[in-house]
This record gives C-alpha cells, structure tokens and sequence, in this order.
C-alpha cells in the first residue's frame, strides 16, 4: 500500500514517535542535570556521571552483567543455530513436536513461571546459584529467540548452493562452513546481538537465578529505583541507551551495505 | 542415523529438556508438596536411595492442598481477575495507538519506511526497565506531566497517576507499542491499493471504503498484535511493581512476593501452574491464527 499521506497520518505519527521518544529524551537531558532533584532543572552538569564511575557497587554489577551476556548470548548462538539446522533440515525424527515445542514456548512464558521453575532446578540438583545459574538460565530463553531469527534465515535460502558444494567433493561440515555459514551469517549475528540485549536488560531471570556474590546491573537499578528515582541512575540509563542505539544503527548501516554488496555481485555475476 | 546428525538434534533437545522442561516437571510437583521449614522449605522431597517403598510413600504425600487454598482465598481470585482485565484494557489501548502509527508507517513513502520502522524498533532494543523507569519521572506528583498540565493551565492541582492502575495501563502501551505497530504494519504493507480505488469506483467514501476494506484486511495484523501484547502482559512484574501501587493487583507480583517475601515455594508453584493454565488457551489461539495467515499467503 502506497498512497495519499493524509494530514491524518502525518499527525498519527508524530504524535506515536513523540509518545515513543519524549520519555527517552527527558531521562537523558536530566541526567545532565545539576540538582539531585530529578524533576527540577538547575543548571548543566555531568556530575553524576562521575559519581557512577566512584560507585564500586555498579561498577562491580556491570562487569557481572557484561560477562553473563557474552558468555550466554554465545552459548546460545551456537545452540540456537544448530536448533534451528534441526528444524528446518532436519527431517523426521522422534519427538520432532515436542522439539519444535520446546524452541517456541520460552517465547511465549511469563518470566516469573521460567525464573521460578529454573531457580526450583538448581536448588534441586544442589547447583550454588552465582554468575554459572544465570548464564544457564540466559541461554535457555535466548536460544529459542536465536533460533527463530536463524530458522527464517534458513528457510529462504536455496538449498541447492549447498547441495552443489556436496556433489563437488566438500564433506557436510565443509559445505556448512564455507557455503551455509557465511549465508546465514547476518541472522546469526544479529541472533547473537538479540541475545546479548536480552541478557543485558533481564530483570527477573536473574533476580531468580542469581546469588549474593552476583548481582547483574538489573537487578541493582530495580532495587535503586524502588527507593526512588535518582540522577545516577539517569546518567546509568543515558550509558546504557547510547550504547544499545549505537550499536544497533551500526548494525543496520552494515547489513544495509551487506545487502547492496550483494546485489552488485549478483549484477555482475548476470552480465 | 549418522552420528553427526544425531549429535546435531541431541545436544539443542538435551539441553532444552534439562533446563526448560524437567523444571515444570519441578514446579508441578513443588506445587503438590507442603510447605515445611527446613532447606528447601517443601516436604516431601524425593529421594531414590529408599526404593520403591520410598517412593510409593513420596506420591502418596501429595495433594492438591495448595490449590484448594488458592480457591478460598480471596486474594488470590482477585489478582488472576485484575490481571486479565489489566491486560485486557491495555491490549486494546494498545491497538488503539497503534493502528494509526503502522497506518501512517504503510502510508509513508518508499524512502521513509526504512527509518520508520527502524524508530518504532529502536526502543525495543533499549532495557525494558530504563523505559519503565522513565515514566516514574513523568508521572509522580511533581513530575513532568503534572508541571506540564499547570504550567499551560488545565489543571490547578496535581493529578496522582503515580501508583494507580492508569499508571500502568499507560506503563504497558508504551512499552509493547512495537509488538502491535509491526505486525499490523506488515500485513497493511502488504495490501494492494487497487483495492481501495476499486471500492472508491464503486462508490465508496474515503471513510468507508477505510471501514469495509482497509479494517477487515488488516485484521490477522491486528489479533496478532494483539495476543503478542496480551500475553506478556498477563504475567507482567516489572510494571506494576514499579508503577503500581500496592492495590494494584498482578499475579505476576503475588508470585514474587509469594515466593521472595513469604517464602512459600509450594503456593508460588501453585500460582505458576494456575497461570500457565490461563495462558494456554490464548497461546492455541495465536498458533492457529498464525497458521491461517500462512495458509492464506499460500
């Protein structure tokens, strides 16, 4: 549909963005704020920012947040993508629902039944709950996001690339690295990217999953805002929003060049 | 089978079956055992190295004891009600403000989409608990939205939304926004125009011709976005924790403060069970809704 952009449809969708965006924006100007009143403006001042660098106890909470997110967000790229291989090629095999079930309902459940239900498992098998839990923990609900972002990759890619690479002599493993791999790369890397965000913003897994010695950023700013709102926890926000837009405008610059790249050589390879 | 294949669907199948299906296994039992003050606060747990009398006498002291328990209690009815009728209200609300941002996305011309789309994305990306934060700021009595309505005059006194299920009504549209713009984007994208100057020819006005083609069209977009709102907003914590006061009723928090204030894990499991149960039926919905759109792009 492309048509006739009313007065009517200019307006809905300032007024969405601007819905969307003003409380984004106001949380970073004050965080610029001099006062230690969030919602009184009194004058230009990053001192916060230099109060969250001396605060041991964020600072502490970060490096747990980043390591789980790497560490979970890669454990479950590999296993998200090799589920994904397992649903769309493959075929028939025992228990192949309750597979297909497994990857699609962690989607869907509220987060207090899968933290609880995954906190009663460790405690169970007597596993101490620290920065191992909730990277297990990560993994499990990330993997399925992976491996639905890989799955429609897969989906839509020719099949018979890989079937030449086949009949020309490449073992399968072969043939996945140097012809599957590199087509399914941008799903795979932005799986891995959706998984790191999800990590980095969870909340209510880890409060589950985590123990005295591991408190992820999460978890410090929800018992922080509880108390009240605060200008750290402004200048914390404008950190962590800044570097989430960076990095997902960077990579949509690069997949938007991936995608033209190609198209030249697809060009080229026709003339 | 080859080896490498069974290697393949094993370790994804063995991993997802440990960690995501034996814990509801857990839960379920949990929620069959009595509460009991020792580590971990439950009886009976199970123990193998007493055979099968051992056993026997396991399942026989299970019951349904806390599900009776959450029958009687008032509580406990209350939240699973207000829950749905908060999720209810805000997925429509949802729908609402959404239609006519994915209305004016599909309207929007070919160059503009792309960044449309990545506007109305962006914010997801961004932490779910920065966004909810962000409201406290504009809500509380002395926040932005109050100053804003008396320094233009519309009101005298401030109003308190802070702490009031409007709070997070509003709390929820704004965070799942994207969930219902895009799927009704996409199916109003894919929409031919000829079918709106085809019922304008007939002799339809611009407005009807939106009611009978246009609404009925975007329909599987909009029961998506829908249940896509609906269901996570079921079992919602962060915001009404967070935004809510202490009346604002979401089972979603019974739960947490079930299982971290009270310690009681058999009830929380209980109250888990029960919501999963509610959750089943809207999730079959969204699967077959989804499979008739598929069937009718094919």
């Amino acid at each position: 549909m492309n048509r006739r952009f009313s007065w009517f449809n200019a307006t809905s969708l300032t007024l969405g963005f601007a819905f969307l965006y003003i409380p984004i924006v106001i949380l970073v100007i004050y965080s610029f704020n001099e006062s230690k009143l969030v919602t009184v403006w009194a004058g230009f001042s990053t001192k916060w920012y230099g109060e969250l660098i001396k605060n041991e106890a964020f600072l502490d909470a970060a490096k747990v947040t980043i390591q789980v997110a790497i560490l979970s967000s890669t454990f479950a790229t590999v296993l998200g993508t090799m589920a994904a291989y397992v649903m769309v090629r493959g075929g028939r095999f025992m228990g192949r629902t309750l597979f297909t079930g497994m990857i699609y309902a962690p989607l869907v459940m509220p987060e207090v039944i899968t933290g609880l239900s995954l906190l009663l498992l460790f405690i169970s098998i007597g596993l101490d709950r620290g920065v191992t839990t909730i990277v297990l923990a990560h993994t499990t609900f990330s993997l399925c996001y992976v491996s639905v972002v890989v799955s429609s990759r897969l989906v839509s890619f020719d099949r018979s690339i890989e079937e030449a690479a086949l009949d020309l002599g490449c073992t399968p493993f072969d043939a996945f690295r140097s012809v599957t791999l590199p087509i399914i790369a941008p799903a795979v890397i932005s799986g891995w990217l959706l998984a790191f965000t999800l990590s980095l913003d969870d909340l209510v897994i880890a409060s589950f999953t985590s123990g005295p010695s591991s408190t992820t950023l999460p978890i410090k700013i929800f018992s922080a805002v509880r108390l009240g709102v605060s200008p750290e926890i402004n200048a914390l926000s404008t950190i962590m929003i800044s570097i989430v837009t960076v990095g997902v405008i960077t990579a949509s610059l690069i997949s938007k060049r991936s995608i033209t790249r190609r198209r030249d050589e697809e060009q080229k390879a026709d003339q | 089978m080859n080896i490498r294949r069974l290697f393949l669907i094993a370790v994804p199948y063995l991993w997802l079956g440990a960690l995501f299906l034996v814990p509801f296994i857990i839960v379920l039992k949990i929620s069959l055992s009595d509460a009991a003050i020792s580590i971990p606060p439950y009886t009976p747990t199970l123990d193998f190295s007493g055979g099968w009398e051992a056993l026997k006498q396991f399942f026989s002291k299970l019951d349904i004891e806390n599900y009776v328990f959450l029958t009687e209690d008032d509580l406990y009815w209350k939240a699973y009600a207000s829950s749905l009728k908060i999720a209810i209200i805000s997925t429509l609300a949802t729908l609402v403000v959404g239609f006519p941002i994915a209305y004016g996305m599909a309207r929007a011309s070919d160059e503009w989409r792309p960044t449309l789309m990545m506007l109305v994305i962006l914010p997801f990306w961004t932490s779910f608990l920065i966004r909810v934060y962000a409201w406290i700021g504009i809500l509380s009595t002395e926040g932005f939205l109050n100053q804003f309505l008396m320094w233009i005059g519309v009101i005298n006194e401030p109003l308190s939304i802070m702490n009031t299920e409007l709070a997070v009504y509003i709390g929820i549209v704004y965070t799942y926004l994207p969930f219902m713009v895009l799927p009704i984007y996409s199916t109003l994208e894919k929409m031919d125009a000829s079918l709106l100057e085809a019922a304008e020819d007939l002799g339809c006005t611009r407005t009807s011709s939106f009611w009978l083609v246009t609404i009925p069209l975007s329909r599987p977009g909009m029961i998506a976005g829908c249940f896509l709102v609906f269901i996570p907003a079921l079992g919602e914590f962060v915001i009404p924790s967070l935004l809510g006061g202490s009346q604002t009723l979401m089972i979603g928090k019974v739960l947490w403060e079930e299982f971290f204030n009270n310690r009681d894990w058999p009830v929380a499991s209980s109250v888990a069970v029960i919501l999963l149960l509610l959750l089943v039926i809207p999730i079959i919905l969204f699967q077959r809704n989804e499979e008739k759109n598929k069937e009718l792009e094919l």
